[in-house]
């Protein structure tokens, strides 16, 4: 019982008032629960389906211009009809120089040339029209990484090897170490070998992906030494806009974002995290004005005690620090119960829910910066919801608190 | 012997500038010597209560001078007062207040704990010894709800003592008890003056023990008579 005065009276009270400490400490414990299990599920969703949408594509896409016809009136004329132009498999111009450009960018972790153009591939009878990619395959697994979507073979675009789709494969009958005959638009065709075959999970991009070499694309496409796009990837997803328009104003090329591309899938992340910050909101809220009832209630209940210790020589400070030590208990206790109460939640529903195709849809582990962040919360709103109560209690008249 | 408590021209005004503002005591000069056993005696509504608060410094005078142990009281911050009230005056009230979530050994350890800021072993011996001597070493442990309502001021009285203050404030302490535990309290302080030298100012309404005191101090309409 070697206690400093004000950690005693405050443990007294808080046993005394046995069932409002329980009571408030179960609202404080449900209100960290639910500000740690949605903030994490919440955070899991979004990381899923960010890598679900984001991880087959990247964050970034360089294009050249569009070409437009040049409006030049005829000396005498005031009108012409100007045509959209038709826009042809163009190279980026001295692409190595934006590939360099684009690598020193901040905030650009990966940068990948991609020579990408149409084309049919062929076995015996059957042909699909196919996106012919041609890319350096050390550089586009930084993208996307490609081996986590094979299904067999590995993602070598060496040589005449070449990697398709799983749908294709299908549809041409094919598997690894078979050939196909891969045509463009003029004509132009060569043997590619099947080194691998992917799922990415989306049925026409498997149907319609085929990757070779850079050099073999340039060829089949005749685009000697060019390439159409590059792909890049950025630290922070959310800052990839910010990125590409600064790109587009230091290049002068078509410069695209995931968040211009996926508009909807942006709007519905945000607007997911906005009720997330409103139900965190609420939820402080409720618990602040819980604390500061209980505290208020107590206070008065405690007048004339307060009155008695402040005649037996307690300072305005000391009556002010039982009360706060209150609050800060509610914080700290309630966090720690609520961190526990919502590891359990969560691995209750790791359990429970699964995706559609059996994959855990969340998965029990918390993020260590958000309990601390949660109890630092919930200490700081303890804190805050006990200094009115506990001002209201150093501010007595001990005469008037005594009489009372 | 010199003065523990002295007064000089002491007036207490309440509502001060409003139009309703009565003056309670009028220029009341009063000294109590060191070791003194005095009572404080007055109808009711004489300003009894708001002089013994006065020199117990929970409610500053409007005007006039307080000294308590030689040391004046004018001009102290809240702090410096609520430390010499805890060092140099215990209080007994009427109703006992003795702190109902704590055990009769706490309660009197309390002025202790809140004078050195956490509970000492030496704080627990002493405490023990003062329940001694109020005959409650037995009920050391037990709530004040526990006790009767002799024992419950027992307690107080030991509580009181607990930093061997030089001064011992008594609001009717015997006034909400039968005339036998009456006759035990007031002996039992009247011993605690005699053995430690501890100046008493007992407010009664009982006559009867009113004149067993060394001397009685008069209060009418806010004054001394």
């Amino acid at each position: 019982m070697r206690l400093p005065f004000a950690w005693m009276v405050c443990l007294r009270y808080l046993r005394e008032g046995r069932m409002q400490t329980v009571l408030i400490l179960a609202g404080v414990t449900a209100g960290v629960a639910v500000i740690i299990f949605l903030t994490t599920l919440i955070t899991q969703l979004q990381a899923s389906i960010i890598e679900k949408t984001l991880g087959s594509q990247a964050h970034i896409v360089l294009k050249p211009p569009r070409a437009v016809n040049q409006t030049l009136l005829p000396p005498g004329s005031t009108a012409a009809i100007v045509q959209p132009r038709a826009q042809r498999l163009r190279s980026i111009d001295q692409w190595e120089a934006v590939a360099r450009l684009a690598a020193q960018t901040g905030g650009v972790q990966a940068v990948s040339p991609v020579l990408s153009g149409a084309g049919f591939a062929a076995r015996a009878e059957a042909n699909q029209p196919i996106a012919l990619l041609g890319v350096d395959p050390v550089a586009h697994q930084r993208i996307v990484r490609m081996d986590k979507y094979l299904t067999s073979g590995s993602f070598d675009v060496s040589g005449a090897n070449g990697v398709i789709g799983i749908e294709l494969a299908r549809d041409l009958g094919v598997a690894v170490g078979d050939k196909i005959r891969v045509i463009t638009m003029d004509g132009r065709n060569d043997l590619l070998t099947i080194a691998g075959i992917f799922d990415i999970g989306n049925r026409d991009l498997n149907r319609r992906w085929v990757y070779t070499s850079i050099k073999m694309a340039q060829s089949l496409l005749d685009l000697s030494g060019g390439i159409t796009e590059i792909d890049l990837r950025v630290a922070d997803l959310f800052q990839a806009e910010t990125t590409a328009r600064q790109l587009q104003a230091q290049t002068g090329l078509l410069v695209e974002s995931w968040m211009q591309t996926n508009a909807q899938l942006l709007t519905a992340l945000k607007s997911q995290s906005t009720s997330n910050n409103l139900i965190r909101l609420f939820v402080v809220l409720i618990v602040a004005v819980g604390i500061a009832s209980v505290l208020v209630v107590s206070v008065v209940q405690k007048q004339k005690e307060i009155g008695i210790l402040r005649a037996m020589g307690a300072s305005p400070r000391r009556v002010m620090s039982v009360f706060l030590l209150q609050g800060g208990f509610y914080g700290l206790l309630g966090s720690a119960l609520g961190s526990a109460l919502s590891l359990a939640l969560l691995n209750f529903f790791s359990r429970v829910s699964r995706n559609a195709d059996g994959t855990l849809l969340i998965s029990a582990e918390i993020e260590p910066s958000v309990v601390a962040w949660a109890c630092a919360l919930a200490l700081t709103v303890g804190l805050a919801a006990a200094a009115l109560p506990a001002r209201r209690a150093a501010r007595l008249d001990p005469v008037q608190a005594i009489r009372a | 012997m010199s003065a523990i408590v002295e007064l000089q021209d002491i007036h207490k005004s309440y509502g001060l500038g409003t139009a309703v503002a009565t003056e309670v005591l009028h220029g009341v000069n009063l000294s109590i010597e060191n070791g003194e056993f005095a009572a404080l005696t007055g109808p009711s509504g004489s300003g009894k209560s708001t002089l013994l608060n006065i020199i117990g410094l929970l409610e500053a005078p409007s005007s006039g001078r307080l000294s308590i142990d030689g040391q004046d009281t004018a001009g102290m911050d809240d702090a410096t007062r609520t430390t010499l009230r805890g060092r140099s005056i215990g209080f007994i009230f009427q109703f006992h207040h003795l702190l109902p979530g704590f055990s009769a050994l706490e309660n009197v350890m309390m002025p202790s704990i809140i004078d050195l800021g956490w509970s000492t072993a030496q704080a627990q011996e002493t405490a023990l010894q003062l329940l001694e001597q109020v005959g409650l070493r037995d009920a050391a442990n037990k709530r004040p709800s526990e006790l009767s309502g002799g024992m419950q001021q027992r307690v107080a009285i030991a509580r009181a003592l607990s930093l061997s203050p030089r001064l011992i404030l008594a609001d009717e302490p015997t006034g909400n008890l039968d005339t036998h535990s009456a006759d035990e309290i007031f002996e039992l302080l009247q011993t605690i003056n005699r053995e430690r030298q501890s100046a008493c100012l007992i407010v009664t309404h009982d006559p009867r023990l009113a004149q067993r005191c060394q001397r009685q101090i008069r209060i009418v309409d806010g004054q001394l008579v």
